[in-house]
């Protein structure tokens, strides 16, 4: 991307984002304006896709409530959305889970991803030694 | 008609900032250029009252040697293009001097951006004008061509401004009162609200619009 755009997005770019994949379970805080009040929201779900780079980060977030399906789009580094917390890592092999619309109930589950604690830290370590 | 004094800038892209409620604003990145006054026209010289400004510092091997000539005389540097704007009072305008960015756009404030529209060929009236088209199959023959373009013996000619195929983009455009959302003077950056004619790294000349709302 072009540099000086890099530089005009820079400012508004959040740093503290965690790490977000498709089949994470997540809680997403966002300020909205209720009568001249803010306060925060929180929405949970899980990411069914991800879209847009730089600024234009967004992330799709599907959750069933009271029998009907949500899907809100959120601009990651949105001023509006507050926070982002990972409740659940999914292991998925789709990019875009939109299988999950024609699904119901336990079919919509999706299996919890295992990682090894601290493999990338020992791993790196190790090749440094060598 | 006196032209608004102007800046010339160049499109580097677009992008999205956010604003103090959280909004995204679609917004375009223009890079301005040195925008430095290299003449000033007047009445009894030239016949009328203008200043000329050079928008881009260039390699000198870029001009040619009377135009270069003709920078050289006020000890200016090398300038590309060089474009005019009618003033009436050029007497707070001073030669070598650059236009100043801050100055001339304030944020909030509505602009007319003009520009050279990205090219798009020789192209039918279903591209160029939005004409419809005829069944792409079923039998049918008639798949973009152009319909009737007019009656028989009653007129006995075909009206001006029918529309025809033929180069469609690649003339000057121009997109009126889009709102300034930033100026940064020190990188000669000004964010505007809104798409601008061309491609990116296009040349384009801002100017503020003629509205009640610029005071």
């Amino acid at each position: 991307m072009n540099q000086i755009l890099k530089e005009v997005e820079a400012p508004f770019i959040k740093d503290n984002l965690p790490e977000l994949n498709v089949g994470d379970t997540v809680k997403v805080f966002v300020k909205i304006r209720e009568g001249g009040k803010e306060r925060t929201q929180g929405y949970e779900g899980v990411i069914i896709k991800r879209g847009g780079s730089g600024i234009n980060q967004t992330v799709t977030v599907r959750r069933v409530f009271q029998g009907i399906g949500i899907e809100r789009v959120f601009l990651l580094h949105s001023p509006r959305v507050e926070k982002i917390t990972v409740l659940r890592r999914g292991h998925v092999r789709r990019a875009k889970l939109y299988y999950l619309r024609t699904r119901t109930g336990k079919a919509t589950r999706i299996k919890e991803k295992i990682t090894a604690k601290k493999a990338p830290a020992q791993a790196s370590a190790a090749r440094q030694e060598a | 008609m006196k032209n608004a004094v102007g800046l010339l800038g160049r499109k580097i892209g677009m992008t999205q900032v956010f604003d103090a409620e959280g909004a995204a604003i679609p917004v375009t990145v223009v890079q301005l250029g040195e925008n430095i006054v290299t003449q000033k026209m007047t009445p009894e010289k030239n016949g009328y009252s203008a200043i000329q400004v050079g928008g881009f510092v260039v390699k000198e091997k870029k001009l040619n040697k009377p135009e270069r000539g003709a920078l050289t005389k006020h000890e200016l540097p090398p300038l590309k293009p060089l474009k005019e704007y009618r003033v009436d009072d050029h007497s707070s305008y001073n030669v070598g001097e650059g236009l100043k960015a801050d100055v001339l756009l304030q944020e909030g404030m509505l602009v007319d951006v003009q520009g050279r529209s990205i090219g798009k060929g020789f192209q039918g009236t279903v591209k160029r004008y939005h004409a419809g088209r005829g069944p792409m199959s079923h039998g049918s023959k008639f798949h973009r061509s152009m319909g009737s373009i007019g009656a028989g013996t009653t007129p006995g000619r075909v009206f001006k401004g029918v529309i025809m195929p033929g180069q469609m983009g690649n003339v000057t455009a121009t997109v009126r009162h889009l709102k300034v959302v930033k100026v940064d003077a020190d990188k000669r950056l000004v964010l505007i609200k809104g798409a601008i004619p061309g491609a990116d790294d296009g040349l384009v000349t801002i100017s503020p619009s003629k509205t009640k709302w610029n005071g």
